[in-house]
Parts: structure tokens; sequence; C-alpha cells
């Protein structure tokens, strides 16, 4: 079996330093998904970051790292100190408050025990004069830029009351020429692309699994659609299944220890259950038409699910177990892909209205919902609930991007190779 | 069942954000075995004379035979086979009828609009028509498997009315 060799990309520090939006195509192109970002929120928290005190030592400038996190959430106004200041640096909370800064992040980065770095750092309220955070992690050289993310997440968590996801991975499909086709696995931030799976026949509908080890798809290389579940760690791969006819759309549940999946064994596309491990396969939804794409809540007790029922493909709510479906979408007569949020509050899917197909979201206690983005499809929510990322269609090519569940953020990722869709976010890890 | 080997060696360079181990490299489509030919008996008398069939081509690879044509076109939003794709599904049933050995996966496709997942299934839709059909004609559901390509792979690239017809379409592969 030829091995194809590990292909990560670290972005220059010096693109970071220049801002995102001087991203243009004559800078540095050696990320292969860069992010550009559209939208901002109505109301951005002004946060200082300062240069970390010896972070030259680390392959990747940890400061840079948490300040392009910071501005690509939207949320934050991000100021630069324009200074070097560690968490031993004494603090002159009147001078920040002056340059319109409510919060100031430093830290310093320090050669461990066995060549280890130890990224130390904290976070400071400049109105309440008062330290707010603090956190130290010792990694690997080569894991500099989770070290960084990390901070950034705690700096997110504690200035607006949820988890951050800037370190979490992204999954997505890449086709090259019609012929190549690459499962990618990358950084929440496009850096780090490490192809998990490649081959000449399609891929679509990956699902990064609950525990964030493996990933489910489903691919067209036996000439028809099958499941596999691979290990991203070990790259073993395991049929989970293959029952005659199609089988697609692999849904984890929360416990990771089952997926939902669409088989037409049975004569027509309908909802099962089956276990990771490719055992006790048993039907779940219960139509004369088409039922697919289910997805868990974030309980694990009801699974949405789109099913055509009624006419045109709307979205529908069964137990996990299977049984009774009731309706969940009236608006307009075509209604797919549900995604729900993991605080359990939001239903996010794709909506063919005025031609088009537009993601919309829906506040699940009210009902009512908004148009987040238009020419939209494949939608993925970020595991704190907070973004969805899409794929784009249109001018022949695809690409990914990503909008805020408030519709006011937005980002686009853009890469020169071919082809992006099929974006699936992965979950939080350790 | 296919069997993958665990690539268990650690590359140096993997991380905790992107603990991977060498990409898995998809199987590429199978290759399609030809018959042998059989040599003919010798005869016992030199003056007998045995008489020998000799060898036919596979009425499967003649490109102008009446099996040649293999897809099934539909409307849009239809999954009912047009009248002029019932001629294709008599010929393949009526082969298929005579020989019991040979199996067919039936693929159905869809134009590029709409939903990955939702076109699969709309795909399937069309190869459960044609099945369906081959089935009401006799032919055997151990000799039957209808699958879906969905928008996956077309045959016709596009965003016009022209290449959207082409790729509604169920493709009979032997």
């Amino acid at each position: 079996m030829r091995v194809m060799k590990l292909m990560k990309n670290i972005l220059p520090v010096v693109l970071f330093g220049a801002g995102l939006f001087a991203a243009t195509a004559a800078t540095s192109t050696r990320a292969q998904v860069r992010v550009e970002i559209a939208g901002v929120a109505s109301n951005q928290i002004p946060v200082a970051v300062a240069a970390f005190a010896d972070e030259a030592m680390a392959p990747a400038q940890v400061s840079a790292i948490i300040k392009a996190d910071l501005e690509r959430s939207g949320v934050f106004k991000v100021i630069d100190a324009g200074t070097v200041l560690s968490e031993n640096s004494a603090i002159d909370y009147g001078q920040w408050k002056s340059r319109g800064a409510d919060a100031l992040v430093v830290g310093s980065v320090r050669r461990g025990a066995d060549g280890r770095l130890d990224v130390r750092y904290k976070l400071f309220d400049t109105i309440k004069a008062a330290e707010l955070s603090t956190m130290a992690n010792t990694v690997q050289p080569k894991s500099t830029r989770l070290a960084a993310h990390k901070i950034a997440d705690d700096v997110y968590e504690k200035l607006t009351g949820t988890r951050g996801a800037f370190s979490t991975r992204i999954a997505y499909v890449t086709m090259h020429n019609n012929r190549d086709y690459r499962l990618e696995v990358a950084d929440a931030d496009g850096e780090g692309m490490v192809v998990a799976a490649y081959g000449k026949e399609p891929i679509i509908s990956p699902a990064w699994s609950p525990d964030g080890t493996r990933v489910a798809y489903v691919s067209f290389e036996d000439r028809k659609p099958v499941v596999y579940v691979q290990n991203l760690v070990t790259g073993a791969r395991k049929v989970v299944s293959n029952e005659k006819g199609s089988n697609s759309a692999p849904a984890w549940s929360p416990d990771g220890a089952r997926l939902a999946v669409t088989l037409s064994k049975d004569g027509h596309s309908q909802v099962y259950g089956v276990n990771a491990d490719g055992s006790g396969i048993r039907r779940l939804s219960n139509s004369n038409g088409i039922d697919t794409e289910p997805q868990f809540s974030a309980d694990g007790r009801s699974i949405y699910f789109t099913s055509d029922r009624s006419g045109g493909p709307q979205i529908y709510k069964m137990s996990a177990d299977g049984g009774a479906a009731t309706r969940i979408t009236f608006k307009g007569g075509y209604n797919i892909s549900p995604r729900l949020s993991s605080d359990g509050k939001t239903l996010a899917w794709i909506s063919q209205r005025d031609g088009g197909f537009s993601l919309y979201a829906m506040d699940l206690a009210s009902g009512q919902e908004l148009r987040l983005a238009e020419g939209a499809t494949e939608p993925s929510f970020s595991p704190n609930g907070k973004y969805l990322m899409y794929a784009t269609k249109g001018g022949g090519r695809t690409g990914l991007a990503v909008v805020s569940v408030d519709g006011r953020v937005k980002q686009r990722l853009t890469t020169q190779a071919g082809n992006i869709r099929e974006p699936n976010w992965g979950p939080f890890m350790k | 069942m296919r069997h993958f080997k665990s690539l268990a060696f650690i590359v140096s360079s993997a991380a905790l954000l992107s603990a991977c181990s060498s990409p898995v490299k998809l199987n590429e489509a199978p290759v399609v075995e030809r018959p042998v030919e059989r040599a003919a008996p010798v005869a016992a008398d030199s003056r007998d004379i045995r008489p020998v069939e000799t060898g036919s081509v596979d009425p499967l690879n003649d490109p102008k035979g009446e099996l040649a044509k293999r897809s099934v076109y539909f409307d849009y939003d239809s999954f009912v086979v047009r009248d002029d794709g019932k001629p294709i599904v008599e010929k393949h049933s009526a082969f298929l009828n005579k020989n019991k050995a040979r199996k067919v996966l039936i693929q159905g496709n869809t134009d590029e609009r709409g939903g990955t997942e939702y076109n699969l299934a709309l795909g399937q839709k069309r190869a459960e028509a044609v099945r369906r059909a081959m089935g009401s004609m006799g032919v055997s559901e151990s000799q039957m498997e209808a699958v879906s390509l969905g928008e996956e792979k077309p045959k016709a690239i596009g965003a016009n009315e022209a290449a959207w017809a082409e790729n509604r379409r169920a493709d009979i592969v032997y």
C-alpha cells in the first residue's frame, strides 16, 4: 500500500502579524485552507493581546495564533498590545483601560523538561483590575499551535461564558480533476491539513465520532455506497454497513456506541440503527417514501431526519428507538439536512426558497426561524453550538464558509485545490 | 468483506492536533475476467468426423448488439421508467432470464441540484424503478442489486438542462 506523506503546513508568522484581512493570492499560500472574515458581531469585546515572552523559541508564534483565533470568532475587537508581557509582568490596568481594552492577554514560553515547551498565560480584567484566568500547558514543540488554541479557548470562555472551539478540527472532502478524492482533516483555522483517506471514487458524508478518534464516511470504491468507520489514529477501517443496495448518511449517537444510517435494503431508503462494530442492524423509521439524513439530538433520545412522506422532503423527529414521527418544518416544499446544536436549543437545516438553497436556523423552543446564508448546503455545527460551517455552491466550484448562529459573523474558507465540500466539524477533545 | 491492514507505525511528525496515521488508499474498481476457450476433442477412427461448436462472442461485448444500450433516462422529479426505457429493460431482462448466472448492478443517478444525501435517495428510487420493472419480467432478485450514485458521478458536467437530463439516469452494469 503506497503511503502518502503527511502534508502539514505551518502558516508563516508574518501573515498573522499583518492581519487576516490582508490575505490575498499574492501572500503566502502554504496553508491548504485559508480563512477570511467577512462579518463580525454587533458588540465586540475589546481585548488587548501582548507578545508572549520568549515566544520565538517555539516553532509557531503563540500570541499571533491567539490574536487570529479571537479575531476570527468575530466577537472580539483585538488590540495589539505592541509590547511583550509575561504572566509575571506588572500590569498597569489604567493604561490598558485608556487604550480601550476591557481585557488583557499575557504569557510566556519556556523550555521545559525533555525538550517540551511550557506555555503559560494570564487573562486580566482591566475594569475590575483583577486576574480573570491563568493556565499552563506543557507540549511537544510540534503541538505549539494546539497550546495557543487552548489559550484562545480559555479567553473566549471567560469573556463570553461559552466554551471556545479554536482547538477543534474539521473534516471535509476535496476533489481534483473529477477523479481524485481526498478526505482531509485540518485544524478549525485551516492549518495542519492531513489526508485521512484518498482514492479515485467519491467520498461523502464524513462524520466525526463523539470522542474525535474515528470518522465514519460513505465511499463509492465498491461501485455502490458503503459506510465505513476509520480509526484516525491507527488508520484501521471497518465496514459498518454494506447491505444489499445503498448504505449512507452515518450519524453517531452521543455516546459513540451506535450509528444511525440510511439503507435501501428493503427496497426504499429508510433510517436504521447499527452498533459501531456493524452488528445489530434494526429499522427505525417507517414510511413508504424516502427517510434519510438521520441526526441524533444532543441528549441521544431523539433522531431528526429528512422524509418525503408528505410529498416533498421535510424534517421530522422520532424517538431514537424508532417509531412514530412528528413533523418539524412546514414552510416551503423542500427542507433537508437537519443538524442539532449540542445545547439542544437550535435546529439548522437547508431550505429551498425562491429557487435557491439557504441555510436556516430555528429556535426549537419558540419555532422562530432565521435565514443565515444563501447558496448553502451540507451544514455542520461547531461543538459549542455557536457557528455553522457549510459548503457553498456557485460558479462551478465549491467552497466552505462559516456563519454564526445569529447570522452576524461570516467567514469564507478558501483553497486553491479543486472542489471542497462535505464539511463536518469535529468534537471537543482533551 | 474487505480487510484493511492497520498502519500502526507512528509517523514522526504526528501531533496531538493532527494525530493521524498515513492516509488510507481506497480500492479501485474490480477488473472483469474474460471467459476461457475450450479445445476440440480428438476423433477415434480416421474417417470419423465429430462436429465442433466454435466459440461465440459474449453478446454483452458486442457494441452494435441489442444489449449495448444500458442507460434508462428519467424526466425531472420523476422515478417512473419512460416509454423509451422499456425496450432496454425488456432486452436485459430477457438476457438475464436466459443466463441465470449473470448479475447486474443497477446504478441510479440524479442531476446536481439539491442536497447530497437526499439526491442519493432519489437516485436509489430510479434504480429501484428499473429493478422492479425487470423483476416484473421474471428476473430473480438474486440477479439484481439496485444502488445509487446520487449526484456524485455525473456523465455530463454543466448547470443546464442538457447536462441535467443526461444525469437523470439509471445504468445497468454487469
